[in-house]
C-alpha cells in the first residue's frame, strides 16, 4: 500500500500544476525525471509486494491500451467508442489458437496482428466517410456485435469464455510469476511509446493532424483522408489485439465480460483524462485510471463515486487534460 | 494549349442553378481571372474544378483529361492547388507544418518506414523540409516557420496559405481572392508574387476577384460570370468596355441598395 502511495504522486505530481511542468520544460531536468521514474519502474520487482505489482502490471497494460487509442483518438481525432472489440479480437485469438489448436503462444502475435487489421478494415472501411459523431455510434455498435459473438460462438467458449490458456515461454523459460508479467507489459508499454512517438512525427502522424485540424484543407493538400483515417484505425487495433494477446496469456482465463461496453469507455477516459495527443498525458491518464481506485481501496464502495467526482473536477478545471498538448 | 478546359459546366443546389452552362479554358503558362459581381458562383466553380462539389452536368478537362467529379485530394495530386477564401490553415500547427501539407501529396514513405526511421524515411523527410523552406522562402516568410500559424498577422497567413499550395507542385494554382484583406502595399507584392509564381516556378495561374484594379493589372484573360454565366470574356480593356459587364456591377449595386 504504502509503495502505491510513493509511485502514483510521482506522475501525479509532475503533471499537477503549472510550476513543475515549466520545470520540465529544460531537457535536463526532463532527462533527469525520466532516468529517476525508468529505475522505479525497473527495479519496482525487487521491493514491492506482490499485490502492487499487480496493480501496476494492470497500470502498464493500460498505458498500452491507452496510447493505442490515443492514435484514433488523439492523433486522427476519432471518436472511438468500441475500441475493447480490438483488445477482444487480440485475446481470443491467443485463447483460442493456443486452447483449442495448441499453437505456441508467439505465434498467436502476428496472427492477432492480422486479424486486428483486419477488424480494423471491417469497421474503418466502410465508416470512416462519416462524420465524428455518427462514427461514434457505429464504433460503439461495433464493440458490442464483438461482444456479443464472443458471447455465443462455440469456439470462443460462449458466456463461460476460455479457461486453460497456455503460459508463454521463451527458450523454455515460462513466465508464470507476477513480476515476469510485470516486466513483458513494462517492455510493451515502452514499446507503444516508442511507436506511438516515431508515428506521430512523421509524415503519416502530421497527416492525421492535418485531417483532425480541418478535414478539407487537408484534403485540397491532397492527402486522402479517408486513407489517412483507415491507418490510424488500423494501428489502433493492432495495439489493442497485441495487448489482448498478453492481457489472455497472463490472466489464462478470458470470458466476454471483460470486454463490456465499459471497457472501452474506461479506456477512452484514461486518454482524455490525461490529454488526447499527448503520449506523457496519455500515460497519466492510464495510471491514474487504475492506481485511483486501489489507493482508494479503503473508501469500500463508495471508492467509485469518489473517482467519478475527482474525474469531473479534474475535466473541469483543466478540460484539455491533465498534461494537454502544448499550444505556444 | 489549353491546360484546363471546362465545358458546359452545370450545378444546382436543391433546384436553384448556381452555374449554368459555363465553359471557360485557360492557356497553359498564363494568368486568368474569374470575376463577377458577388455571389455570381465564382467560388462554386472553383469547389466544382477542385472537387469540392459535384458538377450535376459538363465536364473539366486538365492537362487533357477529365477531373470531373473526382475527389479532391485526387485533383490535387493531378496538379491542382487552391487556396482558400476564408484562412483555412491548421491553425495550432507551425507554419512549416502547415506548408508541409502541401508535399504530403508527392511523398510516399508509411507507418513502417516512420516506425523505424529507414534511411529513405529521413532522406524523405529532408526533402520535404527542404522544398517547404525553399517556399517559404518565396513568399517571403521563412522567418516565420516556426510560429504557430493562428499567431502570425493576417497578411502573413495568407502568405502561408500560398505557400502550402506551392508545396503541392501544382501545374495550375486558383487563388480564391487572394487579396482580400490585404492592405495597399501588400496587394502590390501580391502582384509581383503572383508574376514570379508563373515566371519562375512556371505555374499556370487562374484567380477570383473583387479587385478590379489587381485583376486588370495581371491577368491575361478574364472571364466574367452572373447568375452563373459568362456574360463575357477577354482582355482587361475588352471586358471593362463591355456593356453588359458593366450592367452587372451596377445593376447589381442597385439590387443591393434595395
Amino acid at each position: 500500500m504504502a509503495r502505491i502511495d510513493s509511485a502514483a504522486p510521482k506522475t501525479g505530481d509532475v503533471a499537477g500544476t503549472g510550476g513543475p511542468l515549466r520545470w520540465l520544460d529544460s531537457q535536463k531536468n526532463r532527462l533527469i525525471v525520466l532516468t529517476v521514474l525508468a529505475f522505479l519502474a525497473m527495479f519496482l520487482p525487487l521491493i514491492s509486494s506482490n499485490y502492487v505489482l499487480e496493480v501496476m502490471t494492470t497500470a502498464w497494460f493500460y498505458v498500452m491500451l491507452c496510447l493505442g487509442l490515443n492514435i484514433v483518438v488523439g492523433y486522427a481525432g476519432l471518436l472511438d467508442l468500441g475500441y475493447a472489440a480490438f483488445f477482444a479480437v487480440g485475446a481470443y485469438t491467443t485463447g483460442i489458437l493456443t486452447s483449442h489448436f495448441g499453437v505456441n503462444f508467439w505465434l498467436t502475435i502476428p496472427a492477432a496482428v492480422l486479424f486486428s487489421i483486419c477488424a480494423g478494415v471491417i469497421i474503418g472501411g466502410p465508416t470512416l466517410r462519416l462524420r465524428s459523431d455518427y462514427l461514434a455510434i457505429v464504433t460503439l455498435g461495433f464493440g458490442e456485435i464483438v461482444r456479443i459473438i464472443a458471447r455465443n460462438l462455440e469456439i470462443t467458449g460462449g458466456a463461460s469464455g476460455l479457461i486453460g490458456i497456455e503460459k508463454p515461454s521463451i527458450f523454455g523459460f515460462e513466465l508464470n510469476q507476477i513480476f515476469h508479467f510485470y516486466y513483458v507489459f513494462l517492455i510493451l508499454a515502452c514499446l507503444a511509446c516508442f511507436v506511438s512517438y516515431r508515428l506521430q512525427h512523421s509524415r503519416l502522424g502530421r497527416a492525421w493532424q492535418y485531417v483532425r485540424e480541418d478535414e478539407d484543407a487537408a484534403e485540397a493538400m491532397g492527402i486522402d483522408r479517408v486513407a489517412v483515417k483507415l491507418y490510424a484505425y488500423v494501428i489502433g487495433a493492432i495495439f489493442g489485439g497485441v495487448a489482448g494477446c498478453f492481457f489472455a496469456a497472463k490472466m489464462t482465463a478470458i470470458s466476454p465480460e471483460t470486454f463490456m461496453f465499459q471497457q472501452s469507455v474506461l479506456i477512452l477516459l484514461g486518454v482524455v483524462l490525461g490529454g488526447m495527443g499527448k503520449i506523457p498525458g496519455v500515460i497519466v491518464g492510464a495510471f491514474a485510471l487504475v492506481l485511483f481506485p486501489e489507493v482508494f481501496r479503503d473508501l469500500g464502495s463508495s471508492r467509485i463515486l469518489v473517482f467519478a467526482i475527482v474525474m469531473l473536477v479534474i475535466m473541469l478545471y483543466r478540460p484539455k487534460g491533465i498534461w494537454p498538448e502544448k499550444k505556444s | 494549349m489549353a491546360l484546363l478546359d471546362v465545358e458546359n459546366l452545370g450545378l444546382s443546389f436543391a433546384g436553384l442553378q448556381v452555374i449554368k452552362e459555363l465553359s471557360f479554358s485557360v492557356d497553359e503558362g498564363s494568368i486568368a481571372s474569374l470575376i463577377g459581381p458577388n455571389g455570381a458562383g465564382k467560388t462554386s466553380v472553383f469547389n466544382c474544378l477542385t472537387g469540392f462539389y459535384k458538377p450535376n452536368s459538363g465536364e473539366i478537362l486538365f492537362n487533357g483529361r477529365p477531373i470531373t467529379r473526382k475527389r479532391p485530394y485526387k485533383i490535387t495530386r493531378r496538379g491542382m492547388a487552391r487556396t482558400f477564401q476564408n484562412l483555412r490553415l491548421f491553425k495550432s500547427m507551425s507554419v512549416l507544418e502547415n506548408v508541409m501539407s502541401g508535399m504530403h501529396c508527392r511523398t510516399r514513405s508509411g507507418p513502417l518506414g516512420a516506425i523505424l526511421r529507414t534511411g529513405s524515411q529521413r532522406r524523405e523527410e529532408a526533402e520535404i523540409k527542404e522544398f517547404c523552406e525553399f517556399c517559404l522562402d518565396f513568399v517571403g516568410i521563412l522567418g516565420e516557420k516556426d510560429r504557430t500559424a493562428s499567431n502570425l498577422p493576417y497578411g502573413h497567413q495568407r502568405r502561408v496559405e500560398w505557400a502550402r499550395a506551392l508545396a503541392t507542385k501544382p501545374k495550375l494554382l486558383l487563388l480564391d481572392e487572394p487579396a482580400a484583406g490585404l492592405n495597399f502595399d501588400e496587394k502590390q507584392q501580391l502582384i509581383e508574387l503572383i508574376k514570379r509564381i508563373r515566371e519562375e516556378l512556371k505555374i499556370t495561374i487562374l484567380l477570383i476577384e473583387h479587385d478590379m484594379g489587381l485583376v486588370m493589372k495581371v491577368s491575361e484573360m478574364i472571364t466574367v460570370i452572373d447568375y452563373g454565366q459568362k456574360i463575357a470574356q477577354g482582355s482587361a480593356e475588352e471586358v471593362q468596355n463591355n456593356p453588359r459587364v458593366i450592367e452587372a456591377y451596377l445593376g447589381r449595386e442597385e439590387d443591393e441598395v434595395v
